[in-house]
């Protein structure tokens, strides 16, 4: 990979600053002939991290596929606030079908475009953290095992949103939800529950599996763009918080996502073929606690220490399991 | 060219000539042979350009023709069965978003408990999903049937189901007929969609509809089915002039036109039925048949006019609404509405219980007599029955009814024995 992550400590951020970049390496959401594949006017939320996800995402796809791309995209929120009837915030090609089929149904849009010889247009299939790692799995692993020629992108926040914050095996343990309430010492989504869709995707030997998180745009394109070079079934799944259903200030979204990564609760790596070929280091752990503060979700965990601690010993893992640290910075902080 | 042939191989050589794009399968008995066979078809470069695809499910299975379709590939697969009841939910979007997939039904029972054999639970249960259903009485018609079906779903924008039933037909060696490429080629031109997923012309498939306008999106689905009730007897008489046989169209009568009493059915059950008619007309009786090809759209008015002049109609159907009685019987009852005609139900067949001539020869002889219930399970073992009953009114843990009447029936068997 030809990026080099450069942090802008003018404004704190990965995401801004691009005139301080040679144009080359500006990202895809700086240029004028972005290509907007999710238009404005849709009726996501203030500070939806899906939203921005998708957008990123799909307008680096569109300009790796040099515009050739068709979209298949699960129900929830994603489907639901792009597409009200008889409006569309797309400006590509896209379906949706179903809650758990949109990798299948992206499956069947290749092998149509390879019929019809126009291998040359692209196929992405998108869906949120329930469509993907709950009901539509089994598409999601029948396509990565006989490795159809399809990018999947799973957009994480962490729980059913759309249907009103209902626990999904992508919810991280303690977090409050509709069907995780905290009650005393309990915490809100139990500890040790849940799965690890990219170490799973990983199992099947694709040629690429990568976690990004939106807050780190140039990384996120990167992603997508390396994603995009790939044939056979590709899987990227970005951390996108959301502000509603998290308890959270719409304008902290980025700050979140940033947080989580930080404090190696959320680790970005690379894998191909199954093995890990690239970790995003830490340059600064943050807390976890820096990280929990700003959601309600997480709000119980500070009148229970064993909860704030349980959540700091997955954070150490990921940092050890991930090398996430450069060795002589260790683990403590 | 007459072949002796497996109705799934029939079948097979049907959709291959049909040039298809995109084959999805998953194995269910009893429809596999036709998909291995495509299957093999396909990996010998014969069907070339086309896509094979072994998938994980059902779910899956239609869910990836949903999308081949939708990017503009004639598509096809087949189920049956719990495979059809698993990609329920598929089936009423294929229908929704308007996509003209092919599906052979290869009719089977409906677990639990499990059982492989025919009947037709199994399409029955989405007869409301959207799809039209048309049913073969044999191998020939199922080959012409899958022919035509292609024809009607892409001028439509419309799903087709092609009904055969389990092992009756998809196992049964017949001499069928197959037609030429040529033949097909003159009969369905390639398939030009209604809209597609392209990015020289970006669109957006299968947005949320609300309130406003739901209605009237289920209304022309609707309207599309009663657009086929016109067209289907308009493609079966086209076929008859390119083929040179009759098949398809929306009901056929036997021996029906001056019967007091009309037999209605649908699927391969009409060839034993026909030998029998046959022997009751020798024995001066007045009956005959008719057999719905098309089971939606339900062609309500040429059945009306088909069993107006009899005296009884006898419904005869391989699935049971459990709670209600026949599901045939029902949308028959709407087509005989106002018409001072008794209709019968018969469910018979269930989970493969072969359909004897004796058992159907006293069937009509009682109907023609008037002394059928209004429900009536033919065969059905009433003493069995009446042990369970009994057994679950004597004891709470009275176990799985099932497995109890199995017991029963090897009771009953070893005393006879001994």
């Amino acid at each position: 990979m030809s990026y080099q992550q450069v942090k802008f400590y003018q404004t704190g951020t990965l995401t801004v600053g691009n005139r301080l970049l040679d144009e080359q390496q500006r990202t895809v959401q700086a240029t004028l002939d972005r290509s907007n594949s999710l238009d404005s006017g849709h009726r996501a939320c203030q500070g939806c991290g899906e939203a921005l996800g998708a957008r990123y995402a799909i307008d680096a796809a569109m300009r790796a596929a040099d515009n050739q791309l068709v979209a298949t995209n699960a129900t929830g929120c994603l489907e639901v606030f792009t597409t009200p009837y008889p409006e569309s915030a797309w400006r590509i090609p896209w379906i949706h079908s179903l809650f758990g089929n949109a990798a299948a149904v992206a499956t069947g849009v290749a092998a149509a475009l390879k019929v019809k010889g126009r291998e040359g247009i692209r196929v992405i299939a998108q869906g949120g953290d329930g469509g993907t790692t709950d009901i539509g799995f089994g598409c999601l692993s029948g396509m990565f095992e006989r490795n159809d020629d399809v990018l999947y992108i799973c957009y994480d926040n962490q729980a059913y949103m759309n249907t009103g914050v209902q626990r999904s095996s992508a919810t991280p343990g303690a977090a409050r939800t509709a069907t995780t309430q905290p009650l005393g010492p309990q915490p809100g989504a139990e500890f040790g529950k849940g799965k690890n869709v990219p170490l799973i995707a990983m199992a099947h030997m694709i040629p690429y599996v990568a976690t990004a998180s939106v807050h780190d745009l140039h990384d996120l394109e990167a992603k997508v763009t390396r994603a995009m070079l790939l044939h056979g079934a590709r899987y990227i799944q970005v951390f996108v918080p959301c502000p509603l259903g998290w308890g959270a200030r719409p304008a902290d979204t980025m700050k979140i996502a940033r947080l989580a990564v930080e404090s190696g609760l959320y680790p970005l790596f690379e894998a191909e073929h199954g093995e890990i070929v690239n970790v995003t280091r830490l340059r600064h752990r943050a807390d976890v606690e820096e990280y929990l503060t700003l959601q309600r979700r997480f709000a119980h965990v500070f009148k229970h220490p064993e909860q704030l601690q349980h959540i700091r010993a997955i954070a150490d893992q990921n940092i050890r399991k991930f090398g996430l640290l450069d060795a002589q910075e260790g683990v403590a902080r | 060219m007459l072949k002796q042939v497996e109705g799934s191989q029939a079948v097979a050589e049907a959709i291959a000539m049909c040039r298809p794009e995109v084959i999805c399968a998953y194995p269910i008995t009893p429809q596999t042979h036709i998909v291995e066979d495509l299957g093999a078809k396909v990996k010998s470069g014969a069907l070339a350009p086309c896509e094979f695809i072994n998938v994980e499910s059902e779910f899956a299975a239609l869910s990836v023709a949903i999308g081949s379709s939708a990017a503009g590939a004639r598509s096809y697969t087949a189920t049956a069965s719990q495979g059809l009841l698993f990609m329920a939910e598929a089936v009423y979007n294929a229908s929704g978003l308007g996509l003209p997939i092919v599906m052979t039904v290869g009719n089977r029972a409906i677990g639990a408990p499990i059982n492989i054999w025919n009947d037709q639970s199994d399409s029955m249960s989405m007869r409301d999903a959207g799809w039209i259903q048309l049913y073969a009485e044999s191998n020939q018609e199922a080959v012409d049937l899958h022919i035509q079906a292609f024809r009607i779903a892409e001028l439509l924008s419309v799903p087709v189901m092609v009904c055969m039933d389990g092992f009756i037909l998809t196992h049964a060696y017949e001499r069928v007929e197959i037609p030429s490429q040529e033949q097909v080629d003159a009969f369905l031109p390639a398939f030009e969609p209604r809209q597609v997923l392209d990015p020289a012309n970006p669109k957006t498939i299968g947005a949320m509809v609300g309130p406003e306008a739901f209605t009237e999106v289920r209304y022309l689905a609707h309207h599309k089915q009663m657009q086929a009730l016109d067209l289907i007897p308009n493609v079966a008489e086209e076929f008859r002039q390119i083929f040179g046989r009759d098949a398809g169209g929306l009901v056929s009568g036997y021996r029906h036109q001056d019967a007091e009493t009309i037999v209605v059915t649908l699927g391969s059950v009409i060839g034993t039925m026909q030998e029998v008619i046959d022997e009751l007309r020798q024995a001066g009786h007045s009956i005959g048949a008719v057999a719905l090809r098309s089971f939606r759209p339900f062609p309500l008015e040429a059945l009306r006019q088909l069993i107006a002049p009899a005296k009884r109609v006898v419904v005869f159907e391989k699935c049971l609404a459990v709670g209600l009685g026949g599901v045939v019987a029902s949308n028959v009852r709407m087509a005989s509405h106002g018409l001072s005609v008794p209709v019968y139900s018969v469910i018979g067949g269930l989970g493969g219980r072969p359909i004897t001539r004796a058992s159907l020869t006293k069937l009509f002889t009682e109907a023609m007599q008037d002394s059928l219930e209004g429900l009536h399970f033919l065969d059905l073992n009433q003493e069995v029955v009446n042990r369970q009953i009994e057994r679950e009114e004597g004891s709470r843990r009275s176990g799985s009814v099932a497995e109890n009447i199995l017991r029963d029936i090897g009771l009953v068997a070893t005393a006879k024995v001994s």
